[in-house]
């Protein structure tokens, strides 16, 4: 009798465990789907960290320098006598490194007004999808210009700080799909000395970028800063430019025509003065170049070893 | 002498109670022990072309094994590879494996050779794994030489192979046809454990 009970008491113990071992095996696969989602940040909103002119998003990846060739030409109106505006270059050669994943500082100097810039650019919040979700890039560009040129009035006392002009602007970028991109870019700019007592010490502008990919490694970029400030809006154009990135591993060249023919913000954005309907418009590229100073820590680590 | 003879006899039934518990228990682990997995196995590619030496590791790897029926499983984000050049990655996830629309490469085969790989017991075995690669949307059968060492608590799989960019419809763009190696070799080394009970 009490066999019977115990056997009885082992079966169905057995029987209650038994259906642990055996669930699908067809699809160990599945094993995986139960993760929990994790947050999928974008990433390439754009190819460099300019659209054409003005900056983006996007900052190179922490330890990497970027070394930027920028080059403005003159007016293709200017016909055959300057090659069609190829005999005046504006030039310009600049670092941007990234000291962290999220801020980047930038060095450069533009042959027009003998122009030395430095910038700061910091993103604030990444867009993402997936636990965490945000439908915007946010980030903040500052610089810093100073004009060298010699002072045309030397009759007066001129302050140095007479030559800074401080340019700030807020980039929200949104990457709509593989191939377009959107980018406001809401811009100050103040200039602690201006030519004439009517000028703008204070400039605001409102830029609108954007990218559309014509294949993997070309995209067409778009870019126009409308100028708000009165004084400046009436006497200076807006800027208008049509690009195109070409991206070849290492380098990417960013060729472009543009009314404008400064290089750096506190340039294009409130010193514009060509008129695209008139053919007064600028070639110009950048070449950037990235260099990996720091490399990420998993390489470190195993060229330790 | 009544209650001695009753003492010897629920002895005995204690110790088949024990047994059959023991035995139950077997069963029960063994049932359990069928399914190895991991969600940090390792893959790892490494390719040396003229003009670039490309090379780039993923810890967060899946994998999952079922020691009884043989079958055999990977897979792997490719947004988690790491390069050395930021720059790299992007192109890479961006322009050669499309990883928005291809977010994972997948492999479901099986242990060709189960008999000869003894999981239960310790040491060292080659094994032939066979079955479908899908790396950028595209499913090619596969057939490669891997081993299983199976030690204390775990199996560590591990495997080491080429892959043709052609097979997966890759494209290399023409101005770096030629400088980026066409062939992939590919490092593959997972340190499974046992699937714990829910």
């Amino acid at each position: 009798m009490k066999h019977n009970i115990y056997s009885l008491l082992a079966i169905l113990i057995s029987l209650s465990l038994t259906p642990k071992q055996s669930f699908s095996q067809d699809d160990l696969m599945d094993l995986f789907e139960s993760d929990e989602p994790s947050t999928e940040y974008a990433y390439a909103t754009f190819k460099t960290t300019r659209i054409s002119l003005g900056q983006s998003v996007e900052n190179p990846a922490n330890g990497n320098l970027i070394f930027d060739i920028q080059h403005h030409f003159g007016r293709l109106n200017t016909g055959i006598y300057d090659f069609f505006g190829l005999d005046q270059a504006n030039t310009r050669l600049g670092f941007q490194y990234g000291i962290t994943d999220w801020i980047t500082i930038g060095l450069g100097r533009s042959s027009f007004e003998k122009l030395y810039d430095g910038s700061l650019k910091i993103k604030v919040i990444r867009q993402s999808k997936g636990k965490v979700t945000m439908p915007f890039s946010i980030s903040y560009f500052g610089d810093l210009g100073i004009n060298t040129l010699k002072w045309q009035d030397t009759t007066r006392t001129n302050y140095f700080s007479s030559r800074l002009t401080y340019t700030n602007q807020i980039l929200i970028a949104r990457k709509f799909s593989s191939s377009v991109s959107i980018q406001l870019t809401p811009t100050y700019i103040h200039r602690n000395f201006v030519e004439t007592s009517k000028d703008d010490n204070d400039v605001w502008a409102l830029g609108v970028g954007g990218r559309f990919k014509l294949s993997k490694r070309i995209s067409l970029n778009l870019e126009y800063y409308y100028i708000i400030s009165q004084e400046t809006a009436k006497n200076y154009d807006n800027s208008l430019t049509i690009g195109f990135d070409i991206e070849t591993g290492g380098h990417v060249f960013q060729l472009f025509f543009s009314n404008s023919r400064g290089i750096t913000e506190q340039q294009f954005i409130p010193e514009t003065t060509g008129n695209w309907l008139n053919g007064d418009i600028h070639f110009g590229f950048n070449i950037s170049r990235t260099f990996v100073l720091k490399k990420p820590k998993e390489f470190r680590e195993k060229t330790n070893l | 002498m009544n209650s001695a003879h009753l003492l010897t006899a629920n002895t005995s039934n204690m110790k088949k109670i024990v047994i059959t518990l023991i035995l139950i228990n077997a069963i029960f682990l063994t049932g359990n022990a069928q399914m190895f997995i991991t969600k940090n196995g390792k893959v790892s590619f490494y390719s040396d072309g003229s003009l670039e030496k490309i090379e780039a590791y993923n810890t967060q790897v899946n994998s999952a094994i079922n020691i009884t029926t043989g079958q055999f499983v990977f897979k792997v984000l490719m947004k988690s590879f790491s390069f050395e050049k930021a720059l790299m990655q992007e192109h890479f996830n961006e322009n050669y494996v499309e990883s928005d629309k291809f977010p994972n490469a997948t492999f479901q085969g099986l242990v060709a050779n189960l008999n000869d790989v003894d999981f239960s017991a310790l040491g060292t075995y080659d094994a032939i794994i066979e079955g479908d690669l899908t790396i950028h949307g595209i499913k090619n059968k596969v057939k490669e030489i891997g081993t299983f060492e199976v030690k204390e608590g775990g199996i560590i799989g591990s495997a080491t192979f080429f892959v043709k960019l052609a097979d997966y419809d890759i494209s290399i763009p023409g101005a770096v046809t030629g400088k980026i190696a066409e062939d992939i070799e590919i490092s593959v080394d997972v340190d499974l454990k046992p699937r714990p009970t829910n």
